[in-house]
């Protein structure tokens, strides 16, 4: 056997095993959701390694909470999409009106009011927003955890992600069950101890700390649990895609 | 690894590499500073607060105050993937050459200054050597003087471990793992502030970095990164 072949055989020898091993690893993130939904495409490796590393290094990590003096005083509400007129009709009913619809793979569908949303629990968490522009400010949110929303309407084991509406036509997003679940996940009406102003997504938002601000979707009025994305934006799962933008936003 | 080669196959590859790495970076990085030009110290900032300094261009946001009567388009969303995917590329590709490195003691040979250039006045005269773009300063093709020996030391072990900690750090799903990598910094924002003056760090280095490449003989340069050979010592 000559030194040629012998690479040849060894190189293929390789190629092969690399290819098991490929495919073992890509069976194995799916199984254990570590492939984000954009994991196709030339991105898809930086995408799928940063998601994939956040969700085996730090699936239950909390985002950092911060102490009351560093609560900014003049946080920045960010551009906001003009209201549609349904939205101001709840308004002039300072949201009596206002319903979260819970549906999908969930034992107990709901419609819930505000008032039914804060009897089922609260918790106030000082936290950061982010954009993904790169300016940012601390807030005390006041709120529903998902968590309490989601258990109370029996997520169907099979569920694997969350994906929720807005009042907005134009923003809506998906979270997989970890971070819907996650403690600081919440369902925010209230801001610094006031109610949630509008600006800031009230009269609900959904805050997910431990991503970007455009996770954080204002003016929640709709969760949908699935097993799968595909039917959500053409497979993308957020509306964020439409502008190029990546589906986890951890980073 | 052969004797006779002025640069190894390993420190070529990544060479290259993390030329192809960062020019993305940049590249995405200039796009990615344009939603916001704004920069600030601290935990909280934004165009409600007063700004450490900001840099006099136009933005792709409407909500950014820039004193220019239009906004740029939103580039935002393949920027930020390329820039993170390059980012992946550059830590494998660093840690490949710190590896390869140790082992071979490239950093002790090559990068590390001799036992006698190890002080200040070799330094100056290296310093003046270069200033006065006398060719014998850069000149041996086949080893690097103080000046150069520091320089890439400053940035092997100094800007990229920065550049990377800065970035890291500006990722709430990264510091909820790891707080520390943030609030050493004093905040969110100081590493947002920090990655962007390291970057121009080593955009400084790049410039005199080509600069030097050009005036010490272009093709023989960039030809033995290549191929890793080099014209004969004098």
């Amino acid at each position: 056997m000559t030194n040629l072949t012998r690479r040849a055989l060894v190189a293929s020898g390789v190629a092969a095993a690399g290819a098991a091993v490929g495919a073992a690893l890509t069976a194995a993130s799916r199984r254990f959701g570590l492939v984000p939904p954009d994991a196709g495409g030339f991105y898809g490796p930086g995408e799928t390694l940063a998601y994939a590393s956040h969700r085996l290094f730090g699936r239950h990590a909390l985002a950092r909470e911060f102490p009351r003096r560093t609560i900014s005083a003049k946080p920045f509400a960010n551009a906001i999409a003009p209201p549609t007129e349904a939205f101001k009709r709840h308004q002039a009913a300072n949201f009596a009106t206002w319903r979260l619809t819970v549906h999908g793979l969930v034992e107990r569908p709901a419609r819930l009011s505000l008032a039914e949303l804060r009897t089922m629990g609260a918790r106030s968490q000082i936290t950061e927003v982010v954009c993904e522009e790169g300016w940012s400010y601390v807030a005390e949110w006041t709120g529903t955890p998902l968590s309490m929303v989601l258990h109370a309407s029996g997520v169907h084991p099979a569920a694997r992600y969350l994906v929720y509406y807005s009042s907005d036509p134009e923003w809506w997003e998906s979270i997989d069950i970890d971070e819907a679940l996650h403690p600081q996940t919440l369902l925010a009406w209230g801001m610094n101890g006031a109610e949630l102003p509008v600006p800031f997504g009230g009269p609900l938002r959904l805050r997910v700390p431990r991503q970007l601000g455009y996770k954080s979707v204002k003016f929640v009025n709709r969760l949908v649990l699935t097993d799968s994305l595909d039917e959500f934006g053409s497979g993308t799962g957020q509306s964020a895609a439409n502008d190029g933008y990546a589906w986890y936003a951890g980073i | 690894m052969s004797a006779s080669l002025r640069h190894a196959r390993f420190v070529r590859i990544t060479h290259w590499l993390t030329t192809i790495a960062v020019f993305a970076l940049l590249l995405s990085g200039v796009e990615l500073v344009l939603s916001h030009p704004r920069f600030y110290w601290g935990e909280a900032g934004n165009v409600n607060t007063p700004a450490l300094f900001s840099i006099p261009v136009p933005s792709s946001r409407g909500t950014v105050p820039t004193g220019y009567g239009f906004v740029l388009p939103d580039q935002n969303g393949w920027s930020r993937y390329l820039h993170f995917q390059s980012a992946w590329l550059v830590l494998f590709t660093g840690l490949v050459y710190l590896v390869a490195g140790l082992r071979t003691g490239h950093f002790r040979r090559e990068l590390v200054p001799a036992a006698a250039d190890r002080s200040w006045r070799a330094l100056r005269t290296a310093i003046a050597g270069h200033l006065r773009f006398t060719a014998s300063a850069f000149g041996d093709p086949w080893s690097y003087n103080a000046l150069q020996r520091i320089s890439y030391l400053v940035i092997v072990f100094v800007l990229f471990p920065l550049v990377i900690w800065t970035g890291l750090a500006m990722a709430p799903g990264f510091t909820a793992v790891f707080p520390l990598a943030v609030t050493a910094l004093g905040g969110r924002q100081s590493p947002r502030t920090l990655h962007f003056l390291v970057t121009i760090a080593l955009v400084l280095f790049t410039i005199v970095h080509v600069t030097m490449i050009v005036l010490a003989g272009f093709r023989s340069r960039v030809g033995a990164m290549i191929t890793g050979t080099a014209e004969k010592r004098q």
